[in-house]
Formats: C-alpha cells, sequence, structure tokens
C-alpha cells in the first residue's frame, strides 16, 4: 500500500474540475454582472482543481490509513466502539428522510414527527423517565442542555444556586458543560472501592449545590451501588442528579435509571446505539428528564395528539430555549431508532448482557498480567493501571502503540486520570470470542516483552502508517493548514 | 440477534473462565433492588424486511423535496449533492472510526481534516480554523464566549437581521452566564441599521455578530460593519449561512475576527435540519481561545511527514472546567464531506454554481416585479433569498400553492411583527427556471 498520499492539493492541476451541473446559462457572466465591486472579494478562495476520479482515488486511499470498527478490533473504552449496522446507513439515506427541509411544514413530514416521537418515546422506556429532548448535537451538548433545564428550575423556585458536584474520575465534558452552565465545580474523590464515597457527597451538599454529575457505571467500569442513598441526600438539599449516560451500554434493560433517582441524562447515539463515529462525529445527544424538569425541556418538543397527529410544540413558557437549530442531528435520530426497532426488547438487554460478558472475560483473562485498578466487579469495561509495568522501562502509552502493530487499536489510555498510567478497554458485545481471545493473547506476550524486550514496546509502532509522531514538534512550529 | 455473535458455547466457556455461574451473576454488582428484571415494554424485534418496510414506511408519510417544488432556506440549503460523496464517506475506515487519539493509525481522518482546514481559511481568508462545530447556530455561542475569553466583555452585540433560530441558541446559552445580549435593528434596505448600530457600539462591547448575507438574503456592508469595530475592545463574528457566498465575501477582508458559517451546503443534504457542518475561522492571534479539535501537521520518529491533533491543552479532556469549550464529539464525517465537495468544485465550480444561485434569484425577482413592482421590500443586494410582501397572510397563501406541490417559503410574522404577510422565498440551482416563473406569477396580484 502508498506510505505516502499527498495532500488534495498536491495533486490539484489547473483546469481540472471534478462537478458537472448545467451552468451554460451563466458561463458568459461574471459576480460583478450581479454585485456591485465593493462587496466583491479580492482575494478568491484557492481550492484544489481535480478531476472526480482523482478525487475518488485520493479520498480511498486517505481511509487506507486509518483503524476502524470495520477494519479492527477497537476497544477504546467509554466510546462503546461496536459494530454500526449498515440497515441503519441505509434507512436514513430514504429520499423521505434525507430530503425534507426543517422548515417544511409539520403536515408534511408526519414521517419525521413520528420517528422522533417514537424514539423519544423508546428512551423513555429504556430509563423510566417522564420527559425527552432529541436536539442536543452530541453528549457534551446534552450535558450542557440537562444542566441548563436543572438551572432553570431552580431559578423559577427563586434560586439557580451555584455548585455542582462532580467525582473526579468523570470525563472531561462534565466540569466543562458545568462551567459553561456558570455553575463552580466541587470534585469529590473516588472511594477506595472505585465508586462515590456516600460521606463525601454528604460533606459537600449543601443547599448551593444545584447538581451532582453522576456517570454509572463509572468510567472505571464499576456500578455506583451506593447511588440510591447519595440521590436520596442530593434530593434531601433540594438539588438534582445528573447522570452521564455514556455507559448506558452497560445497564439498559437490566437496569432502570429512573429506579436509581435520577433526574436527567443523556445518550450518545453514537455510542449506545450505533449511528457511526464518523472519525469524530456527528453524534448526537439526546436527554430524558424526571417530570419536575420536563417543563424546562428545549423547545420545540415533539407530542403526539389526540387525534394521532404529530406535531413540534412551541408554546413552552418555561422551556429554556433553543440549543440548536431545527431538530438535532435528524440523521442519526433515524440509525438510532432503525436500531432500537431491530432490537426489541430482548436484544436491548442481551446487548448489555453480551457487553459486559466480554469485558469480564477480557478481565479473567488479563488480570494476572496487569494490575486492576480496582477489584470491584466490572461492568462493560475494565480499567487496569500501570502498577504492574513499575520497575520496566515501558509506560501504558508503549503498551498502547505496541499493540497498534498486531492490527489492533488501543484502549483509551490515561483516562480516568484518577488512576495512574490508565488502560481502559470496553469490547463491546459485536465482537466475538475468538477476536477477544486474540486480543488477550496479545496483550500477554506484551506485558512479556514489557519486561524480556522493552524496546518492542518503546519503539513501537513500526509497521504502521506512520511512527510516532513528534507532538511537541506540532505545537513549537504549528503549521495548522497547506503552505505555498 | 444477528449483531450478537455469542453461541450458547461461548457463553458457557467465558463464564468458566470468569468464574461465574451466570452472566445474571455478572450484574452481582448492581444492588438487587435496583435490578430491573421485567422486559422493558418496547416495540417488539423486527428482522430487516420488516423493518426496511417499517422505516419505508415512515419515510413515505413525509413530502420530499425531490416530490415537492421546494423554495424554503432559512439556514438550510437546498443544493446539488454529487454522488460520489455517499460512497467515500461510506467507508466503513472512516464511517467507523472515531477522533484520531492515536495518529499512527488515523493519518486518513487527520489528514483529511488537515485539508477541511486549509480549504475553511483559503474559503474565509482566515489563518487558522478548526477541525468543525455542530453547526452555525452553536458556532455562534461559542465565538461569542471565545471573543469574551479575550476581551473580558460581556455586552454581546446580535443584528436582528440573523436567522431568529440562531438568536435563539444564543440567549439560551448566555442566560445563565450574566451577558448581555442586544439586537441591532435592521433598515429599510434590509441591512444593519448603521445608525442604530452607532448607538449601540462602545468600549463595552465584547463582540458585534452579523449574519451576511442575512436572514432576509441582503448581502450586508461587511467592510464598513467592521470598520466599526476596529478600533474598539469588540470582536467582528462574520457568520455565513450558506458558504457558497464565499464565492464573492472574504471574512477576512472584511476585517472579521473570526468567521463562522454553516457547511451544510457544501454536500450535506437537508436531512431535516441536521447533521450539519459548522465552521470556524478566526486569527493566528487568538489560536490558544478557539474551540474544538485543530489539526496539525509534523513528523514521526523516521521524519516522515505527518498529521496529530494539536493545541489540545485547550480542550475539556485536560483542561476540564478551564476548558475553552465543552465540545468533544464535533461533526468529523460532515467535514469529510465538505472537503470532498469542495475537492470536486474546484474554484472555477464555486464560481459557477455562485452565478447560477444569483441568476435564478434575479429571474424570481425580475418575474415577480412584472406583476408587482413593489413586492420585493428590501433593496440591497441579495444572494439565494428574497423576501416578498404579500397581499394576504401567508397561511392561506402557502395552503393554497402547496396543494400545487409548492413548498413557497419561510412565513417571516411569528419573527418579525413589522413583516406580516412577507414571505422568505428561496432560490437556488435545484429550482428549475419554470417553477420560478410559477411561483412569482402566482405569490401575489393573482
Amino acid at each position: 500500500m502508498k506510505s505516502k498520499e499527498g495532500t488534495v492539493y498536491k495533486q490539484s492541476r489547473k483546469g481540472r474540475q471534478g462537478f458537472s451541473i448545467n451552468d451554460r446559462a451563466v458561463a458568459d457572466k461574471n459576480i460583478s454582472d450581479y454585485l456591485p465591486k465593493d462587496l466583491i472579494r479580492t482575494n478568491k478562495a484557492r481550492l484544489p482543481e481535480l478531476s472526480e476520479f482523482d478525487v475518488v482515488r485520493h479520498y480511498t486511499r486517505l481511509s487506507q490509513q486509518n483503524f476502524a470498527i470495520d477494519t479492527n478490533f477497537y476497544p477504546l473504552g467509554s466510546c462503546t466502539m461496536k459494530y454500526n449496522p449498515r440497515i441503519n446507513e441505509e434507512t436514513s439515506s430514504y429520499d423521505g428522510f434525507a430530503n425534507t427541509h426543517p422548515w417544511q411544514y409539520q403536515h408534511t413530514v408526519q414521517g419525521n414527527l413520528k420517528l422522533m416521537y417514537e424514539l423519544g418515546e423508546s428512551l423513555k422506556t429504556i430509563t423510566g423517565m417522564a420527559g425527552v429532548t432529541l436536539q442536543p448535537a452530541a453528549g457534551a451538548h446534552g450535558e450542557f442542555t440537562g444542566l441548563l433545564c436543572i438551572r432553570a428550575f431552580l431559578e423559577n423556585q427563586g434560586n439557580p444556586r451555584k455548585k455542582v458536584i462532580i467525582p473526579d474520575s468523570a470525563h472531561g465534558t462534565n466540569p466543562s458543560s458545568a462551567k459553561l452552565c456558570g455553575y463552580d465545580i466541587v470534585k469529590i474523590p473516588t472511594g477506595p472501592e472505585g465508586i462515590m464515597d456516600v460521606a463525601a457527597v454528604a460533606k459537600v451538599m449543601d443547599e448551593d449545590v444545584a447538581a451532582l454529575m453522576v456517570t454509572n457505571p463509572s468510567t472505571l467500569g464499576i456500578f455506583e451501588k451506593n447511588i440510591k442513598e447519595i440521590a436520596d441526600l442530593v434530593h434531601d438539599k433540594g438539588g438534582f442528579v445528573y447522570c452521564d449516560g455514556a455507559n448506558m451500554n452497560a445497564v439498559m434493560g437490566n437496569v432502570v435509571v429512573a429506579d436509581l433517582g435520577v433526574d436527567c441524562l443523556h445518550f450518545n447515539l453514537h455510542k449506545t446505539f450505533t449511528t457511526p463515529h464518523g472519525g469524530g462525529g456527528p453524534g448526537s445527544g439526546p436527554i430524558v428528564v424526571s417530570e419536575l424538569l420536563e417543563p424546562f425541556l428545549p423547545k420545540p418538543v415533539i407530542k403526539k395528539t389526540n387525534e394521532g397527529r404529530y406535531v413540534a410544540e412551541f408554546d413552552r413558557p418555561q422551556s429554556i430555549g433553543r440549543v440548536r437549530a431545527f431538530f438535532g442531528n435528524f440523521g442519526m435520530l433515524v440509525r438510532a431508532y432503525t436500531y432500537i426497532r431491530e432490537l426489541g426488547p430482548e436484544g436491548i438487554k442481551q446487548v448489555s448482557d453480551m457487553a459486559v460478558l466480554n469485558a469480564n472475560y477480557i478481565r479473567a483473562r488479563l488480570k494476572d498480567h496487569y494490575s486492576l485498578a480496582f477489584e470491584a466487579p466490572s461492568m462493560h469495561e475494565v480499567v487496569f493501571s500501570d502498577k504492574s509495568l513499575k520497575g520496566t522501562k515501558v509506560k501504558t502509552l508503549d503498551v498502547a502503540k505496541r499493540l497498534l502493530e498486531f492490527g489492533m487499536h488501543a484502549p483509551t489510555i490515561y483516562f480516568p486520570i484518577t488512576v495512574s498510567g490508565a488502560l481502559m478497554i470496553e469490547p463491546t458485545e459485536t465482537e466475538n470470542k475468538e477476536t477477544l481471545d486474540e486480543f488477550c493473547e496479545t496483550m500477554i506476550q506484551i506485558a512479556k516483552e514489557a519486561k524480556e524486550s522493552p524496546e518492542k514496546l518503546t519503539e513501537a509502532p513500526q509497521n504502521t502508517f506512520r511512527s510516532r509522531l513528534n507532538e511537541v514538534k506540532a505545537v513549537r512550529e504549528p503549521v495548522l493548514r497547506e503552505q505555498w | 440477534m444477528r449483531y450478537i455473535p455469542h453461541t450458547q458455547e461461548d457463553i458457557e466457556a467465558m463464564l468458566k473462565t470468569i468464574g461465574a455461574a451466570s452472566v445474571d451473576e455478572l450484574f452481582d454488582g448492581v444492588p438487587e433492588n435496583l435490578r430491573h428484571r421485567e422486559l422493558l415494554p418496547l416495540p417488539a424485534a423486527l428482522p430487516e424486511p420488516e423493518l426496511r418496510k417499517e422505516l419505508t414506511e415512515l419515510a413515505q408519510m413525509n413530502q420530499s423535496v425531490s416530490q415537492r417544488k421546494n423554495f424554503l432556506g432559512g439556514g438550510a440549503y437546498h443544493h446539488y449533492v454529487p454522488s460520489v460523496i455517499a460512497p467515500l464517506v461510506k467507508r466503513g475506515e472512516f464511517l467507523t472510526a472515531y477522533t484520531p487519539y492515536q495518529p499512527e493509525v488515523s493519518q486518513g481522518t487527520l489528514q483529511a481534516i488537515f485539508e477541511f482546514q486549509t480549504m475553511v481559511c483559503e474559503l474565509t481568508g482566515m489563518e487558522v480554523a478548526n477541525a468543525s462545530n455542530y453547526d452555525l447556530s452553536t458556532a455562534c455561542p461559542e465565538a461569542i464566549m471565545m471573543a469574551a475569553r479575550i476581551n473580558n466583555k460581556k455586552k454581546v452585540l446580535v443584528a436582528r437581521s440573523t436567522n431568529p433560530q440562531y438568536r435563539d441558541v444564543i440567549r439560551t446559552y448566555f442566560h445563565s452566564l450574566d451577558f448581555e445580549i442586544e439586537e441591532v435593528n435592521f433598515g429599510s434596505d434590509g441591512r444593519v441599521d448603521a445608525d442604530d448600530l452607532n448607538q449601540k457600539l462602545d468600549d463595552s462591547v465584547c463582540a458585534l455578530l452579523v449574519q451576511s448575507p442575512n436572514f432576509f438574503g441582503v448581502i450586508e456592508d461587511m467592510k464598513s460593519l467592521g470598520s466599526k469595530t476596529k478600533d474598539l475592545p469588540a470582536l467582528f463574528i462574520s457568520a455565513t449561512p450558506d458558504p457558497l457566498a464565499f464565492s464573492f465575501y472574504s471574512p477576512a477582508e472584511a476585517g472579521a475576527d473570526i468567521a463562522i458559517a454553516e457547511g451544510m451546503s457544501f454536500g450535506l443534504g437537508l436531512n431535516y435540519g441536521g447533521p450539519y457542518l459548522g465552521l470556524f475561522a478566526t486569527k493566528q492571534e487568538y489560536i490558544r481561545q478557539m474551540p474544538g479539535r485543530i489539526v496539525g501537521q509534523t513528523e514521526d520518529t523516521k521524519g516522515r511527514s505527518g498529521y496529530v491533533l494539536t493545541f489540545s491543552t485547550r480542550e475539556q479532556h485536560i483542561r476540564r472546567e478551564k476548558a475553552t469549550s465543552n465540545i468533544c464529539t464535533n461533526q468529523g464525517l460532515c467535514a469529510l464531506m465538505a472537503s470532498i465537495y469542495l475537492s470536486l468544485l474546484g474554484p472555477a465550480g464555486l464560481e459557477s454554481l455562485a452565478k447560477l444561485n444569483f441568476s435564478r434569484r434575479d429571474l424570481f425577482e425580475t418575474e415577480i416585479k412584472k406583476t408587482t413592482p413593489n413586492a420585493v421590500v428590501f433593496s440591497a443586494p441579495k444572494f439565494n433569498e428574497t423576501v416578498v410582501k404579500l397581499d394576504q397572510s401567508v397561511a392561506q397563501k402557502v395552503i393554497a400553492l402547496g396543494k400545487d406541490g409548492f413548498l413557497p417559503g419561510i412565513d417571516l410574522s411569528s419573527f418579525y411583527p413589522e413583516l406580516e404577510n412577507h414571505l422568505l422565498v428561496c432560490t437556488t440551482e435545484m429550482n428549475q427556471e419554470v417553477d420560478i416563473k410559477m411561483l412569482a406569477s402566482r405569490l401575489v396580484g393573482a
């Protein structure tokens, strides 16, 4: 395979074009025939010039320089890199969905509204919650939306409060979203069992606290077994419990989060409900909320009338307003809906059953070769620390890079930040036993190499498209665009 | 369940290795009173043939723009999507990768973003661009927050001729942040009212955000607006809803400090409003205040050129509550679609497409003026969109024209009370000349 693919600009030749449109009517015209000169730019944008086939080959070659779920085991913890069904891609491209306009009158888009309504109902059923919005564009956007609903409720009561409690093992988006809503962060430490300590919450919980943000199962892959007690504590002081739903793949069908005392939760449709990750998006971050928070959801909210029509309801006086134009990442909603309809109730439970089985299998096979961060039972992912690597010449990063040489994507590394040299492994339910075995055997071999031939790790990867890249140089001598 | 590979033998063997008697036992970490033992009351599972039928029927409950004569715009533009985009972005290697955390095995995604950043810089004339935001509506508050980090001010001026949905999003974002959002009115020609702006613009202003072409399709005099903030602390934020406008408009030449745009026109398709693509660019000096991912070029240990995510110390996974934004997942695949589109289009394609769009709108205005000379209310130059004053309510007209297959435009009255009976009509290269003429003849007078 070609080891270097020049940029699209390097392949550009003046006069080539890959776009086909009937422009005869304007062939003799200039932009200045339509606009006064002072409104026309002096320097034109330089775009590359290629034939259609040049473009196809360029991007096909680029694609071949990627690891992806379709090509490689991709146990990136917290990201739920499971198989993305192709039927989802088909249904979301149907003319009736893909070619509808967001300003269309509601009677002309009953199919879209029905799909959004039904998807919302399913998300409510899965969580036992009362209200839903599909508007947020990604998980972090959902966090922001949920916290704004909590803030609006409290404000409506006369005091928005000042603080949000967040465990130190949380995703970075949690504190960042809370800050964006005007809150100060109170960080609480992970307890000795790898979960939140009830006493630690009690110590900081007061009437200045608007919410506690919890990820359950936590980013350590451990179920927060004291969650109900903690929720009661928070509720007693008039606060709310926000649940980061990044790890819903571990529990759906087996736990209904409303039972845990959760008031608000976001889903990452690109994690739990198989919408493709796309090299970094688009995501989609619907939130579900309790009855108390429902009036504050962004507008519009999709409703079904008594006559069986579907409507986007705008008359919602307590709504926080819009968090995004239109209806959210609709194309992702079609994919997630397709997936949920394919699974049904048995399938939903089977997903989390097998996700937990796969993670525990990896845990069982690797626990004598790597150091478990915590002994508590693992759910859908397992986190190891770098304790077993102490005394060798290698770091977690080197283990990750060596894995790439075996054609496997690395787990999430150095997160959660509370675990020294964390290796966070999430296999997901769609991987078969042979793949897990191959991964485990490779990891065991790497553990052995770490002691016997550390250079195999520290010099890795050698057989990938690039060896280790100089990140310091990237910042010190920034080149952030093609130069001429 | 076809997505799950486990055989009964697999499950038994794995449980044996784990040392558990059943899968149920693996959930022992969940207290018994929090376990849910019944099946969820969800609709029953559908095998693929029935699933396809169900989704096909749902899709057919909609009237798509391919079956109708669509004249809706307002931030979502019906442009042609070339056939090669879908097969390329649906290649599993692009579709099913994630954020390129391991650059050695993600050079495809990284190089594509680097090329995308270059194209966004060229289109906007700005020095640096990020790897994308969710869309233009959310890029607006992100740009304002960035301005506030730079000058520590909290009063924001937003042109009232900016898409009302974007203004809603801005209000939502800043409600809890103790910012003052003030709107600047538009004048009789449809552009920002210079007097109103002059009155409101002073040392205390954090940012001036102007959309051009604005919600009425009117092209703002951005150079003149940009010059007003030049000697003030305020940053000038330029928002472009249809980036085809970059064929004639350069935010950098207008003096923009931050240029944001909606990229959906570049081959993404309408998709009922999303996923779309926020373009975000700024000056080099502000790079550390920019939200979102950035890709940079560097070298590997063998001296070969390669790409990495860089300037990550701005981001939430490192800086947590001190990050420039909470963005993690952005619109990676959509940025790829735009890059492919622009690579096909080239400079000549960009220009001819823009000219086609200008000519279609000109045709519409000419036609409507034949019967009703004063139907077009705003006199300033326009791109793609035209505000038309009807002689009856928009709702009635829409219903009447809807029967003949038209989606005639957006009713402006609920967003601008003074524009009662005003319709926003969008024309692109997708509108046939015969349909444009027919709509023009039926909107007023007749």
